[in-house]
């Protein structure tokens, strides 16, 4: 037993010295940089232990408008990427000869980096010579000042998330209808139940542990966006910080800023809502296995 | 009655094919204009109406944007980023899924449990306190800082130690009998009989090291030392208006991505599919 017990480990080392120094240490010692006021990164001093930094945290204006941004970005992302892909990914399904087809097509732009494809966006999004603001043209709207007024900067960072986020949707949602029991479908059929019906009463209630688990995958996403800001508003959050996400403002505090204590007081702040959402995905998922 | 439901039938097959193309026209439009802006001179890209394909092909875009910045460096070095990651990673999975799946050592239910913990933690936590180690390391500008704390995925290693676990516990019962050793029952079985699942690994793991943008652009300060990707926005601001040498530049960092997934699609999709839906 001795010699098979080092054996083991000696395999698992490799990945558990690296999981130690880079994840576990990093992870503590987070939390504990939190506690600590003025830290600084360069020679470890601090001035004083406590809450200071998340007083610090939850006093900033820039803080309370990153929750804010993230939570209209996850309302408006994720349901309307479910939705849309839901759609997509049961009309795929029905196609036969064309189905390879149109779903490499979605997948597109899950294997694309975003920010290079973000950088293009920009460009589609340029107020004068855009794309968009041209085919808006086309249908009367006049020209928006997408990436230069406030008010425009979520609009257009949800557009591109939209786009980004549907191709992972449509792939879980394409795998989740080979599942569906074939009967099903031939009941309906037999029934001559109207399309609609099939897809309201049987694809989607089959379909429906597929969606959560899309969804809070999405919203785990969501609160960790960083580089469609980053790309889309060349390196800033937008026009007057319109677009602020919780890991720019971690990152801004971190990097710009040399508020260390601060940007780890808003990671833990991070740490536990994406802790939330993995307790509820792991809930339901959970329950599914059953 | 039957005529009418034939109608029916056409009709919604012609709105089913609209829908999808409409949506694929949405999805691969911000490609086509990437591509087309890359290829049209300075006018063309301002007029209005906006052509959709450029009238000659200006290729020569790509060649000023090559020598307006290091990008054949920038290439080298995402290139030797993204093998060595992937090398390690497959070392590292591999191993740790054999232990996993095949080898009983005391605590194995709690060492396994507390991988899969570390999925919780957002890897945007773990940045300024890995920053912070590379300074201390005085690892900052090199390669090493780039690759080495990624060299480990706790996700991969949960996905291959599931493979891992189907392949029949016999086979190596009867390895055992014949004096096979772990190592060698590993190499000639486990692998070989696992290679699609590794090679799934392998490729998203090439594009997730392509793409990374923030971590090697906290721990480079010199050109020499840049990514692609680092490079390029770096590009952006620096060429100010030259929007066709940007796009040009862009599709420099997207299109090595996008022709190994044409080829290897299967793969690729196979691997996000079964992560997606037993993660």
């Amino acid at each position: 037993m001795d010699k098979k017990s080092a054996k083991g480990y000696l395999y698992l080392l490799p990945s558990m010295i690296i999981m130690i120094c880079f994840t576990i240490y990093p992870l503590i010692r987070a939390i504990v940089m939190s506690f600590l006021g003025d830290y600084s990164i360069i020679n470890g001093s601090y001035k004083s232990i406590g809450f200071d930094n998340y007083k610090a945290l939850f006093a900033d204006p820039d803080f309370a408008m990153s929750l804010k941004n993230t939570t209209i970005y996850v309302v408006c992302v994720v349901p309307v990427s479910i939705m849309l892909s839901l759609i997509i990914a049961v009309l795929i399904n029905s196609c036969k000869k064309t189905k390879a087809l149109f779903q490499t097509i979605y997948f597109l732009p899950y294997v694309t980096s975003v920010i290079a494809i973000g950088i293009v966006w920009r460009w589609m999004f340029n107020s004068n010579y855009g794309l968009i603001n041209f085919m808006l043209g086309l249908i009367g709207i006049e020209p928006i000042q997408w990436l230069n007024l406030p008010q425009y900067a979520m609009p257009a960072l949800i557009i591109f998330a939209i786009w980004k986020s549907m191709a992972f949707n449509i792939l879980i949602f394409l795998a989740g209808l080979q599942t569906i029991p074939e009967d099903l479908y031939r009941a309906a059929r037999i029934d001559s139940t109207p399309k609609f019906r099939v897809f309201t009463k049987i694809t989607v209630p089959q379909l429906a542990p597929m969606i959560v688990y899309s969804s809070v995958i999405g919203m785990i996403g969501a609160f960790k966006v960083y580089n469609e800001v980053f790309s889309l508003f060349q390196g800033k959050a937008g026009p007057a910080n319109k677009a602020m996400t919780i890991v720019y403002y971690i990152y801004d505090k971190f990097y710009n800023s040399y508020k260390y204590g601060v940007a780890a007081a808003g990671s833990v702040v991070l740490f536990i809502i994406i802790l939330i959402f993995t307790r509820v995905q792991l809930r339901v998922t959970g329950g599914n296995k059953k | 009655m039957n005529n009418k439901r034939n109608i029916g039938n056409i009709i919604g097959t012609v709105l089913k094919f609209a829908v999808l193309i409409l949506g694929s026209v949405f999805t691969i439009l911000p490609f086509v204009w990437m591509i087309s802006s890359s290829l049209k001179t300075p006018s063309e890209l301002v007029a209005i109406p906006p052509a959709l394909f450029p009238e000659t092909p200006q290729w020569v875009n790509y060649k000023e944007a090559w020598a307006a910045a290091p990008f054949a460096r920038y290439f080298v070095n995402t290139l030797i980023v993204t093998l060595c990651t992937t090398c390690g990673v497959l070392v590292t999975t591999v191993l740790s899924a054999f232990a996993f799946s095949r080898l009983n050592f005391p605590g194995k239910k709690t060492v396994f449990s507390l991988f899969l913990a570390t999925l919780m933690i957002p890897g945007e936590m773990l940045i300024i306190t890995n920053y912070e180690t590379i300074i201390k390391l005085k690892w900052i500008d090199s390669y090493k800082a780039m690759i080495v704390p990624w060299i480990s995925s706790a996700f991969y290693i949960y996905l291959l130690t599931r493979f891992f676990m189907q392949v029949p516990e016999s086979l190596y019962l009867a390895a055992k009998v014949d004096k096979c050793s772990d190592f060698k029952y590993m190499i000639k079985i486990m692998v070989p009989m696992n290679k699609s699942a590794i090679f799934s690994i392998a490729i998203l793991n090439i594009i997730s090291s392509w793409n990374a943008f923030l971590w090697p652009l906290l721990v480079t300060n010199s050109q020499e030392m840049r990514v692609l990707s680092n490079g390029l926005v770096r590009f952006q601001t620096e060429a100010g208006s030259s929007t066709e040498l940007i796009m040009a530049a862009s599709c420099m960092l997207v299109m090595p991505i996008i022709i190994i997934y044409l080829f290897l699609r299967k793969y690729i999709i196979e691997g996000v599919t079964r992560s997606g839906l037993k993660g």
